[in-house]
C-alpha cells in the first residue's frame, strides 16, 4: 500500500513537472522563464551549500567552484560526445519542445547531469580532505582558494576553451546543446530539497548536526566527525555539480569568471540570508536573490539602474542587521502552520514560499 | 519516518499544481502570445514584432558599469550622437529613432538576460552590443533565436559573427588584426625578432596573441618567447625579465595595464618599442605610462580609424563628439556611432523597419561610408575594412600606416606609407 | 644568482603592500573574530583619496629620493585619515549591532559592504580608471643598478614607507597603553572586559588604524606600482592579502608581515620563472597564492606564526 502510493505520488510528480515543463516554456514570457530557470538553478546550489553550511557548520565559501567543476565537465561530456555517443543532440536554437524531442535529449542530459555531479563530487572529496584538519575560517579560505584554483585550471585548459568560455564550438556547428528544460531543472530542486529533508531527519543527519553543534561532543559520542563532515562536502558538491550541468546546457556557455569568488558569495549569502540549516530558508533565499536584481531593473526603470547594485547591496546590510538570524533561523517554513492545519512533520511549505517572488516577476 | 517522507511527496504536487496557476497569471495574452511556439520552435517564443510604433526602437547591451565599464559608456556615447544627429534630420520613415541602453555589468550572465529582455520586445527593430567578446557570444544566440538582427561594434573574435545569419559586425576580426601587427613589425620597423606578452585571463588578448605569433612566423621571423600575465596584477617585472633581448615586444592587452607595463619595462633597461592592438585607444593610455614623452613614446598600435584622418567625415564626427562630450572619440565611441549609422542605412535601404528586411538590408552593405573607413558586409557577416597603425607621441597618436585586409591587399600593395597614402 | 636576486626584490616590493592590507584583516581578526571583507574596498577608497589629494597638491616627479618620499607624506596622511574615519563609520554601523549575532552574518553583512563600496565607487569616481601621476623619477633614470641587478627608485620609496609605517604599528601595539588593551581584547575579550578595559572604544580603535594602513597601502600601491585606480581595485588585492594573513596566522601581526612577504616572493618567482616546454608556469599566477595556502595549511593549520588554541570541552 504505501509502496504503491510512492509509485503514485513520483510518477504525478513527474508527470505534473513534465506538464509544466512544456506548459510553461510556450506561454511563459522570455525574461520571466529565464529568471524562473535561474532561480531554480540557485535553489540547487544553495540547498547543496546549507547541507556543508547549515547542516554540518563547515564552512565553505567555494561553491561556485563545485559549480563550474560540473558545468565543465557535462558540457565536455556532450560536447565531445556528440554523434560519438549521443546522436544528433538539439543544438542552438532548439528546446526540447515536443515529446519527441524531450526523450531525444534526455539520454544525453541524464548523463550530463550524473557526470557533473561525479566530477564535483570527486572534487568535493579532494576539499574535504583538508577539513579534516581545518576548521572554521581556516577551512573557509581553503574551500575559497580551490574554487580560485579550479577557476585558473579552466582558464588554462584549452580544450573546453581556456580564458574564452566554452560554448562548444570545437568544430563548425556544434554547440553546447540546449538540453535543460524547465522539468530537469525542477526535478533536481525536488530531488535536492527531499534528499535534504530526509538527511535532516535520519540518523545520519543527526550526527551532521551533532558536528555543527559540538564536534567534540560528537566525538565523544562515538561519531565519526571525520566522515560525516567529508560526506557532507562530496553530497553538497554533487548537488553544486548537477546544478552546473544545468546552468551549462541552458546557458549553452559557460566562462571561467561566472564562476568566480563572488559568486560563490553569492550562494553563501542566499543560505544565510534564508536562516542557516533551513531547507525552506535557502529556497526562498535563492529564489528572492536571484528575481530581486532582475524585479529592481525592470521596476526602478532606466536612469535608476545605476543606483540598482547600490541599493542591492544597502538591502543586503538592512536584511542581515534587522534579522541577523536569516529570515526563518533554524526553523522550516511549513505550510500546514501557514494555513492552521494540523499535519506530519515535513517541511512542506517549500513549494508555497518558491514562486511567490518568480510571481511577481511574471506578471 | 516513511510515512511523513511519502506524505511530503505527495505535498509537492499540489504545489506544482501552484506553480502552475502562477504561471497562468504570469502569462501573456493568448492572443500576443500565439504565434511563437509553433513556428520558430523555440519554446519561450520571441513576440510578434509590432512595427506601428512612432519610434524607430534599438536595443543596446553594454557594460556601463563593472570591469570594462569605460567600453560600454564610449559606444553608448557614439550610439547616442548618431541618434542625436539622425533624428536632427528628421528621422527615418517618418519616425524618430530611440535607443534602450541596458547595463550587463561587464558580466556574460548579465548580457543574456538583457538581450532576453529585448527579444521580448515586440517594439524593437534592432539590438547593438557588446564590445567584450565573450559577453557578444552570450548574447548572439539569444537574439538570433528570436530573428533579431545584431550588429556588434566591437567584438573583434571571429565566432561571434559564426552564431547565425543575423549576427554582424563593423569591426575587422581579431586574425586581421594580428596579421596587420605582423606586417607592420616585419615590413615597417623591419625586425626578426619579437617577443609576445598577452594577458591570460583574456580572451582578445590570448586571440590576437596567437595570429600574430602565427603570421609573423609565417612572414619569416621569429618569436623569441611568449609570456603571460593577469591585467590584474600591479607587478609585471618577473614578465620582462623574460622578454630581453626582443627587438620589439608585442603586447596585445588594454591600457589600463599597458601604461604600468611600459613603465616597468623601461626601468628595467627595455627600450624597444612596444606594439599592441586596439585595446590600447584611450586617452589615458599615456597618463598610465608617467605621462606624455615617455615610457610609451614612439610606440605603435593597431586602430579601427585614426582621429586625425583628414578626411571630412572624420573630421565632423570628432567635432561633434568633441562638442557633446568635451573629449576627444575614442575607436570604441567611432565604432558604435558607425554601427548605429550603418543600421540607420540598412533601415532606409529597405524602406521598412521589419526585421528580416532590415537583415538582408545589412547583409548587402557595400561600402557604407563610416567614420572608421569604408564598410562592407562580407559573405560572412564580418566587415571588410583597412586598419590603421597609430604611433605614439606625446598625448598625441599619430597616423602612420593603414594597411589593407589580404585580399585587397594582394592587388593595391601592402602597406601604404603615411606621406604617399595620404 | 640574478635572476634569483631580482625576484626576491621584486617579491620583497609586492610583498608589503600584501602585508600593509593584510594587517588590517589579521588585527580586526584578533579583536573581533571577524573576516572583514570590505577591508580590500577600504583599501581601493584610500587609493582614490590619494589620487584626488595627489592632483589637488599637484605632485611632480621628484628627482631624488628623499624629495619623493616627502612630497608623499601629505598625500599618505590625508588618505590615512579618511579611511580611518571610513573604517570607524562601517564599523559603528554595519558590524557593531551585529557583536552578538552568529559569525556568518556578520560576514555577510561585510560582503554587504564590500559591495556597497564597490558600487558606490563606481557611482562616486565613475568607471574609468584613474591614473596616479608619477612622483618618482622614471625610466632608467629612475633605477638604481648593481651590476646585474635593477632596483627602481619606485621600489625603495615603497619598501621604505611600508617598513615605517610597519614599525609605528609595532610601536603602538607594544609600547601604548591602547596597545596593551588591543591586545588584551585579542586575547580574551570578556576577561579584559571584567578589567575595565572599554573593549567597544578598543574595536574601534582597531577598525580606525586597520583602515589607515590599508588607505596607506593604497597610496602606495597607486603612486609606486600600478597607476590605474579602479572601483575594483580592491577585489582581487584584498582577497590575496586577507590569504597571506592567514598564511601567516591569522591574529597574529609578524604573521601577516610574514605571510605577505611570502605571497609576494612566491608570486614574484612563478612570474618570473621561465616556461619549460609547453609549461608556462607564468600563466598559473593567480593559483600560487592558494596552492602556497592549502600547503601551509596542510602543514601547520593556524598559519606559520598563528597559535591553535586547545578547544576546551
Amino acid at each position: 500500500m504505501l509502496s504503491l502510493r510512492r509509485i503514485l505520488t513520483v510518477s504525478a510528480t513527474l508527470g505534473i513537472l513534465l506538464f509544466l515543463s512544456f506548459f510553461l516554456e510556450q506561454r511563459l514570457q522570455a525574461v520571466a522563464f529565464r529568471v524562473v530557470m535561474l532561480s531554480g538553478i540557485a535553489v540547487v546550489m544553495a540547498v547543496s551549500l546549507n547541507l556543508i553550511n547549515g547542516f554540518t557548520g563547515q564552512f565553505s565559501i567555494g561553491h561556485a567552484g563545485f559549480q563550474a567543476v560540473g558545468a565543465y565537465a557535462a558540457a565536455a561530456l556532450t560536447v565531445y560526445g556528440h554523434n560519438r555517443i549521443f546522436g544528433n543532440l538539439p543544438r542552438s536554437g532548439q528546446l526540447p519542445d515536443t515529446l519527441q524531442g524531450f526523450l531525444l535529449g534526455a539520454p544525453a542530459m541524464i548523463c550530463a547531469l550524473l557526470a557533473g555531479g561525479l566530477f564535483a563530487a570527486v572534487v568535493g572529496y579532494v576539499v574535504g580532505l583538508p577539513s579534516l584538519r581545518l576548521k572554521g575560517d581556516y577551512l573557509a579560505i581553503v574551500t575559497l582558494g580551490f574554487g580560485e584554483i579550479i577557476r585558473v585550471a579552466v582558464e588554462n585548459t584549452e580544450a573546453v576553451g581556456g580564458p574564452r568560455g566554452f560554448t562548444g564550438n570545437i568544430r563548425e556547428g556544434i554547440y553546447i546543446p540546449n538540453l535543460t528544460s524547465f522539468f530537469w531543472v525542477y526535478l533536481m530542486v525536488v530531488v535536492v530539497v527531499v534528499v535534504s529533508r530526509n538527511l535532516r531527519f535520519s540518523v545520519q543527519g543527526l550526527q551532521y548536526l551533532s558536528v555543527r553543534e559540538d564536534e567534540i561532543a560528537a566525538q565523544a559520542m562515538g561519531v565519526n566527525t571525520t566522515r560525516v563532515k567529508v560526506n557532507a562536502f562530496v553530497l553538497g558538491a554533487f548537488f553544486a555539480g548537477v546544478a552546473g550541468a544545468l546552468y551549462a546546457h541552458f546557458e549553452q556557455s559557460v566562462s571561467p569568471t561566472s564562476f568566480g569568488f563572488v559568486r560563490s558569495f553569492d550562494f553563501v549569502t542566499m543560505v544565510v540570508l534564508g536562516g542557516l540549516g533551513s531547507i525552506t530558508g535557502s529556497v526562498l533565499a535563492a529564489v528572492v536573490l536571484t528575481a530581486l536584481p532582475e524585479i529592481l531593473r525592470s521596476s526602478l526603470g532606466a536612469e535608476f539602474n545605476q543606483y540598482r547594485l547600490v541599493a542591492y547591496a544597502l538591502l543586503l546590510i538592512l536584511l542581515m542587521l534587522v534579522r541577523p538570524q536569516g529570515i526563518f533561523g533554524r526553523g522550516e517554513l511549513r505550510l500546514d502552520r501557514l494555513f492552521g492545519r494540523k499535519g506530519g512533520g515535513g517541511p512542506a511549505g517549500r513549494d508555497n514560499v518558491e514562486d511567490q517572488p518568480a510571481a511577481t516577476e511574471l506578471r | 519516518m516513511r510515512v511523513s517522507r511519502s506524505s511530503f511527496v505527495s505535498r509537492i504536487a499540489p504545489g506544482l499544481a501552484f506553480v502552475a496557476l502562477l504561471g497562468l497569471a504570469g502569462c501573456k495574452d493568448p492572443g500576443t502570445a500565439s504565434k511563437g511556439g509553433a513556428e520558430s520552435g523555440g519554446a519561450p517564443t520571441a513576440a510578434a514584432q509590432d512595427t506601428s510604433g512612432s519610434e524607430i526602437k534599438i536595443g543596446h547591451y553594454a557594460s556601463l558599469t563593472g570591469e570594462t565599464a569605460t567600453f560600454g559608456v564610449e559606444t553608448n556615447e557614439g550610439i547616442e550622437l548618431a541618434i542625436k544627429q539622425l533624428n536632427e534630420k528628421g528621422g527615418m520613415l517618418g519616425k524618430k529613432f530611440r535607443v534602450e541602453t541596458q547595463d550587463d555589468q561587464s558580466k556574460p550572465e548579465e548580457a543574456a538576460t538583457v538581450v532576453t529582455k529585448f527579444s521580448n520586445d515586440p517594439q524593437i527593430v534592432a539590438v547593438l552590443g557588446e564590445v567584450a567578446s565573450s559577453r557578444s557570444l552570450r548574447a548572439a544566440p539569444i537574439l538570433e533565436r528570436a530573428g533579431l538582427p545584431m550588429i556588434t561594434p566591437s567584438s573583434t573574435n571571429p565566432d561571434v559573427t559564426k552564431v547565425g545569419p543575423n549576427i554582424f559586425r563593423v569591426c575587422f576580426i581579431d586574425p586581421f588584426q594580428g596579421y596587420v601587427m605582423a606586417k607592420f613589425a616585419h615590413d615597417d620597423l623591419k625586425v626578426t625578432r619579437v617577443a609576445v606578452m598577452h594577458d591570460q585571463s583574456s580572451d582578445y588578448s590570448v586571440g590576437l596573441a596567437n595570429v600574430f605569433k602565427e603570421e609573423f612566423a609565417k612572414m619569416g621571423g621569429s618569436i623569441t618567447t611568449d609570456v603571460s600575465f593577469n591585467s590584474k596584477d600591479s607587478d609585471f617585472r618577473g614578465q620582462l625579465s623574460q622578454v630581453k633581448g626582443a627587438e620589439a615586444i608585442f603586447i596585445p592587452g588594454y591600457y589600463g595595464e599597458v601604461g604600468t607595463i611600459a613603465r616597468q619595462a623601461r626601468e628595467q633597461g627595455i627600450d624597444v618599442p612596444l606594439m599592441g592592438g586596439d585595446g590600447w585607444d584611450s586617452e589615458k593610455l599615456v597618463e598610465g605610462a608617467g605621462g606624455p614623452g615617455k615610457a610609451l613614446e614612439n610606440c605603435y598600435f593597431s586602430n579601427h580609424y585614426s582621429k586625425d584622418d583628414k578626411s571630412p567625415r572624420v573630421q565632423e564626427f570628432v567635432k561633434a563628439y568633441s562638442a557633446a562630450y568635451g573629449k576627444a572619440p575614442s575607436g570604441l565611441a567611432a565604432m558604435g556611432y558607425d554601427a548605429m549609422m550603418l543600421l540607420a542605412d540598412a533601415i532606409k535601404r529597405a524602406d521598412s523597419i521589419e526585421r528580416p528586411k532590415v537583415r538582408e538590408a545589412l547583409a548587402s552593405t557595400k561600402n557604407f561610408p563610416g567614420v572608421t573607413g569604408d564598410i562592407t558586409i562580407d559573405a560572412d557577416r564580418n566587415a571588410t575594412k583597412p586598419a590603421v597603425i597609430l604611433q605614439i607621441k606625446g598625448t598625441e597618436f599619430t597616423y602612420k600606416a593603414t594597411i589593407q585586409p589580404p585580399s585587397a591587399a594582394a592587388s593595391t600593395g601592402v602597406v601604404k606609407q603615411a606621406a604617399s597614402a595620404r | 644568482m640574478q635572476y634569483f636576486l631580482q625576484n626576491v626584490i621584486n617579491g620583497v616590493q609586492l610583498g608589503s603592500i600584501y602585508a600593509l592590507i593584510a594587517l588590517g584583516y589579521t588585527m580586526v581578526y584578533g579583536v573581533l573574530r571577524l573576516i572583514n571583507f570590505a577591508h580590500g574596498d577600504v583599501f581601493m577608497i584610500g587609493a582614490y583619496v590619494g589620487f584626488y589629494a595627489a592632483s589637488a597638491m599637484k605632485l611632480q616627479e621628484q628627482p631624488t629620493l628623499g624629495g619623493a618620499l616627502l612630497q608623499l607624506i601629505p598625500v599618505l596622511f590625508l588618505a590615512m585619515v579618511a579611511c580611518a574615519v571610513l573604517g570607524l563609520i562601517i564599523e559603528r554601523l554595519a558590524y557593531k549591532p551585529l557583536r552578538k549575532a552568529p559569525r556568518l552574518t556578520a560576514l555577510i553583512t561585510a560582503i554587504g559592504v564590500s559591495l556597497f563600496l564597490e558600487n558606490g565607487g563606481q557611482l562616486l569616481f565613475g568607471a574609468d580608471p584613474k591614473f596616479f601621476p608619477s612622483v618618482t623619477p622614471q625610466g632608467p633614470k629612475g633605477t638604481i643598478r648593481i651590476g646585474e641587478l635593477i632596483i627602481s627608485v619606485d621600489q625603495l620609496v615603497l619598501v621604505i614607507a611600508a617598513a615605517l609605517l610597519m614599525a609605528v604599528l609595532w610601536y603602538i601595539v607594544s609600547r601604548t597603553r591602547i596597545g596593551k588593551a588591543m591586545r588584551a581584547v585579542s586575547h580574551d575579550a570578556d576577561a579584559a572586559a571584567l578589567m575595565g578595559i572599554n573593549t567597544d572604544n578598543v574595536i574601534s580603535f582597531t577598525f580606525g588604524l586597520g583602515a589607515a594602513l590599508a588607505g596607506a597601502g593604497g597610496v602606495l600601491f597607486a603612486s609606486l606600482t600600478y597607476a590605474k585606480i579602479l572601483p575594483l581595485l580592491g577585489v582581487t588585492m584584498g582577497l590575496k592579502a586577507f590569504v597571506a594573513a592567514v598564511v601567516g596566522g591569522i591574529g597574529s601581526i609578524p604573521g601577516a608581515m610574514l605571510g605577505g612577504l611570502l605571497m609576494g616572493l612566491a608570486e614574484s618567482f612563478v612570474k618570473g620563472a621561465p616556461a619549460i616546454g609547453p609549461f608556462e608556469p607564468s600563466r598559473w599566477t593567480d593559483a600560487v597564492a592558494f596552492v602556497l595556502l592549502i600547503v601551509v595549511l596542510l602543514v601547520r593549520p593556524a598559519g606559520l606564526i598563528g597559535n591553535a588554541a586547545p578547544e576546551k570541552v
